[in-house]
């Protein structure tokens, strides 16, 4: 699926990179640890996170993730959006919890495998 | 052989928030000089945990990237505490951080089981009371 399509089906509000929406995705993952985000290689994913802070832009960039989704309505602060941007990285809140959030996208055949 | 190109970083340890900056620059300019996306992002993977381990565990220290013509060679160097027992530290799962850095999404023990997975070759060189060296070797293919 396209970012705008994860985007539509989380009724999620775009932040930055509203440019990149057209680009693919091939796996996601939902996670506060960021430790164990850094563990898995999964390159052109989606991060699904309510964590809020700086190392969720800078463990996305490192692992070449190409989206980032705020859960439970969480705010990320100016500087955190600036980094994603610089870098990039789409970033979009939405309202559903995590657990929701994962569960939509999967029915919707995001797969937890990278499937390239 | 030519002389490797150096990139030499010091890393703030007051500061989680900013913690990670250098390994994002390193990122860029090896970017830059075009190496490979998958040579870049297990260096960038690496290093990013060793300076999170740093900030949070030892107070800050410095970073070196020496590039080579055949690998990138990553140095990490701290006076923090030092690590008591090596083997310990290396298992998945294992950390001694706070509830705090807990709190800010590390601290799962799994930091240095990636840095050594990602890397071709690690060395950790630590004295209890010193501080400690972890050595990066990452081979361009
Ligand atoms: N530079 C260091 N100086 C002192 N102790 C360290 C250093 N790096 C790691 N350690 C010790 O080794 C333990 C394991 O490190 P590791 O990076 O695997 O996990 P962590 O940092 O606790 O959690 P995570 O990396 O998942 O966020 C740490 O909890 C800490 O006790
Ligand atoms: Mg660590």
């Amino acid at each position: 699926m396209k970012i705008k399509d994860l985007k539509e089906l989380l009724d999620a509000d775009v932040l930055c990179c509203e440019e990149n929406l057209g680009r693919h995705l091939y796996s996601a993952c939902g996670c506060d640890l960021m430790s164990d985000v850094l563990a898995y290689v999964k390159d052109q994913g989606a991060l699904l996170t309510g964590l809020v802070n700086p190392q969720v832009v800078r463990t996305a960039v490192m692992m070449d993730l190409v989206c980032i989704v705020f859960v439970r309505s969480k705010l990320p602060t100016e500087d955190i959006v600036e980094l994603a941007k610089e870098n990039g990285i789409v970033v979009l809140t939405t309202d559903k919890r995590l657990y929701e959030a994962c569960g939509i996208l999967y029915s919707n055949g995001l797969g937890v495998k990278a499937t390239k | 052989m030519s002389e490797p190109l150096v990139f030499h970083y010091d890393i703030d340890g007051e500061d989680f928030i900013s913690a990670g900056q250098a390994s994002i620059q390193i990122k860029k300019n090896l970017r830059r000089i075009g190496l490979s996306p998958e040579v870049i992002r297990r260096v960038s993977i690496a290093m990013y945990e060793g300076e999170i381990n740093m900030v949070i565990h030892a107070k800050g220290g410095t970073a070196d990237v020496m590039l080579y013509e055949d690998r990138i060679e990553i140095i990490l160097a701290d006076k923090g505490p030092g690590i008591s027992n090596i083997e310990e530290a290396m298992q998945e799962g294992f950390s001694t951080a706070s509830d705090t850095i807990r709190s800010l999404g590390f601290g799962a023990g799994m930091g240095l089981p990636n840095m050594k997975r990602y890397s071709d070759k690690m060395t950790i060189d630590t004295t209890v009371g010193v501080g400690t060296t972890v050595t990066m070797v990452i081979n361009i293919t």
